[in-house]
């Protein structure tokens, strides 16, 4: 979602994120009336057809959403509240990018490593540690977490190429 | 007196060495949970959820829902020591429990949370002792019209009962029913809302939504505001628990009321956080020292703590007896009876009696063991909020991982986890109440099926819902709770209303 076209200088202002978000939430409602409308919303030969529920569902959250939006727009844009600014945004992203990378290496790389290298990155690059206590700690982490799902509780969780390398 | 007997076959199950054990395990685990920020009552749950499996149910209850109760002691801390609650429904402690232990009665604002806290589920649990059978022995006569009825009118009260925007309430519900439509009508087999896209036929799973928008997006909100804890020392010992202690029964009454406020609020579905704030208000407007509130004082601990740990305890009162979680925990608890092959409502107390009263006799223990956990361990316990942020946020987000992918064993679920992250954020920054789209996303396949049967019954007429008293009662309750945002603004515009309003602001 990016509103920051509509933003002043300072970041994202609330009523952006509202406008934007109404808007998001209407389109899934079309969407679900759309869908539900495609294979039948009515009384059909048996009873109600499949479409009915979310039919009306989707029906309730356009305008909801509409109601919300009207609000957002009837207000005063010019109280400059913020949704997130600049310096917030780029601490959330701080977290979230190497937190998609994170998932995005787990289905090549194994639960284990990804785990390891999140919590080097984490602790390097956020907290200030040097390397050599941050990648003691990673590896720790995937060893505790390697001990307590698969063989306390023999539960398989996402290997890579390291962990088939070591026979499991 | 059945009750009694029944409760004490249900404590020979909970005081079974294992079961105890777990107990144990459990209320530590739930004040670790409470303590972290980004781990709360129902991720927590909804993470450790599918580790039970192999556990007999009563056990795997008994644990789970003593990390409850420990998550409900733990949020306390933080909200005390270090100003940030741990949980929502602390948010009210940290008013007057904050500048308590800055002024150095942390100890004696700590003791009197925990003590408080303990009250307000022992009330909410005895209650739960005599009233849950009744109740679930009347919803035995129920059918699927009178089940929708109930339903309905546990989701129009969230938009009656919510402080915030009803529109955003009914979005919220809206979104969370529209995703447990998603993927395989079980009725026709039907696909629906999946736009071809073969990972949507599974539909979502409410367990990995849980995760991704109470634990994630709490990380992203966390870190917005820096990435340091600053908190006060924690200092318990004996002779102030007891000082604490000879001073408490001064405030039974506000106690007693907050109580009452919390059941109240916990069996209705607005849930432990407008309870313990309700109960602060309270409080502070029938008190004579009112505008001292905010800077100290024991009874703005006192309140919003018995109120919060009332409501969470008798949110378990509507999911046991009909099947109607009163929060997103219990909503948890409600997804983990399913997993175990247990059916949720009124059968539960005939054919379940073991589970049902071991359940809540360990409810009597679990709050115990919690309270001497707590007061015993709570300077250990803050000591975790010392590590660093990075390390802290860093394996909180592999254990939400770990917690997401063993739901159902399935890596695109991580995936998910992180959208439903970046979704709680944007709705939780915007006051969209996460709630009821939980609530909505698990009873929305058994919403539609009551809804679906109810008009099979009436061939299509809607007055199936009107057509004796008992469902016609509950559904006008639940319309007026529908109604009253509504009509609350329509109030508010008449003109001498309006003209009021504004020579008084």
């Amino acid at each position: 979602m990016n509103l920051s076209g509509e933003a002043s200088a300072g970041g994202i202002t609330s009523r952006a994120a509202e406008v934007g978000t109404a808007l998001v939430m209407a389109a899934m409602g079309a969407a679900a009336i759309w869908d539900s409308a495609r294979i039948g919303a009515g009384w059909g030969a048996d009873g109600p057809l499949s479409g009915t529920f979310p039919f009306w569902i989707g029906v309730m959250l356009v305008a909801a959403s509409l109601g919300t939006l009207a609000r957002a727009l009837a207000k005063p844009g010019q109280d400059g509240a913020m949704f997130v600014t600049w310096p917030q945004l780029r601490l959330v992203m701080s977290v979230l990018l190497p937190t998609i990378a994170y998932v995005a290496a787990i289905p090549f790389t194994g639960l284990y490593l990804a785990s390891a290298a999140l919590v080097v990155w984490f602790m390097t690059r956020l907290g200030g540690f040097r390397l050599r206590s941050a990648i003691p700690a990673g590896i720790a982490t995937a060893v505790v977490a390697f001990t307590v799902f698969e063989i306390w509780f023999l539960v398989a969780l996402p290997k890579g190429p390291i962990e088939t390398w070591l026979g499991f | 007196m059945e009750e009694i007997n029944l409760l004490m076959h249900g404590f020979a199950v909970a005081l079974q060495p294992e079961n105890m054990l777990l107990m144990l395990v459990g209320v530590v685990l739930g004040v670790l949970i409470g303590v972290l920020p980004g781990l709360g009552g129902a991720n927590g749950i909804a993470i450790l959820l599918p580790l039970t499996f192999a556990m007999p149910p009563v056990s795997a209850i008994i644990m789970l829902s003593c990390i409850y109760w420990g998550a409900l002691f733990g949020g306390a801390i933080t909200s005390i020591l270090f100003n940030i609650p741990g949980e929502p429904w602390s948010v009210a402690t940290t008013f007057d429990g904050y500048p308590m232990a800055q002024q150095g009665k942390a100890g004696e604002a700590l003791t009197a949370a925990f003590t408080a806290s303990f009250f307000g589920a022992f009330v909410a649990v005895v209650m739960i002792t005599f009233i849950a059978p009744v109740i679930a022995g009347f919803a035995l006569k129920f059918g699927p019209p009178e089940f929708f009825a109930v339903m309905f009118l546990s989701f129009a009260c969230f938009v009656g009962m919510s402080k915030g925007a009803p529109l955003k309430t009914l979005s919220a519900m809206a979104i969370g029913f529209l995703l447990a439509a998603v993927g395989m009508d079980t009725v026709t087999g039907a696909l629906r809302m999946t736009f071809g896209a073969t990972e949507m036929i599974r539909g979502f799973d409410f367990l990995v939504a849980v995760i991704g928008l109470f634990g994630i997006s709490e990380i992203l909100c966390s870190i917005e505001d820096g990435l340091r804890f600053k908190g006060q020392k924690a200092k318990i010992d004996l002779k102030v628990v007891l000082r604490t202690w000879a001073e408490l029964p001064k405030h039974w009454f506000i106690a007693v009321r907050s109580a009452i406020i919390g059941c109240w609020m916990g069996i209705t579905p607005a849930g432990a956080t407008p309870a313990s704030f309700m109960s602060y208000g309270v409080a502070r407007r029938m008190s004579k020292d009112g505008k001292d509130f905010g800077k100290g004082r024991i009874e703005g601990v006192v309140a919003p703590e018995t109120a919060a740990h009332a409501a969470g305890t008798s949110a378990l009162l509507p999911m046991l007896t009909l099947g109607v979680p009163g929060s997103p925990t219990a909503a948890v608890l409600l997804g983990g009876l399913i997993m175990w092959g247990l059916q949720p409502g009124p059968m539960l107390f005939v054919e379940q009696k073991e589970f049902v009263w071991g359940l809540v006799a360990s409810m009597y223990l679990g709050n115990i063991a919690g309270l001497i956990v707590v007061l015993v361990a709570v300077p250990w316990f803050a000591a975790i909020l010392r590590v660093p942020f990075p390390i802290i946020a860093a394996l909180i987000l592999v254990v939400c991982a770990i917690g997401a992918f063993t739901v159902s064993n399935a890596e695109f679920d991580i995936v998910l986890m992180l959208i439903f992250g970046v979704v709680g954020y944007v709705l939780k920054k915007l006051d969209y109440p996460l709630a009821p789209l939980v609530l909505a996303l698990v009873l929305g396949d058994r919403t539609e099926e009551a809804f679906r049967q109810s008009l099979l019954l009436s061939q299509g007429s809607l007055g199936v819902f009107f057509n004796n008293w008992l469902v016609g009662s509950i559904m006008a309750v639940g319309i007026a709770m529908f109604a009253w945002p509504l009509l609350n603004w329509a109030w508010g515009k008449l003109p001498h209303v309006a003209a009021r309003r504004v020579a008084a602001a």
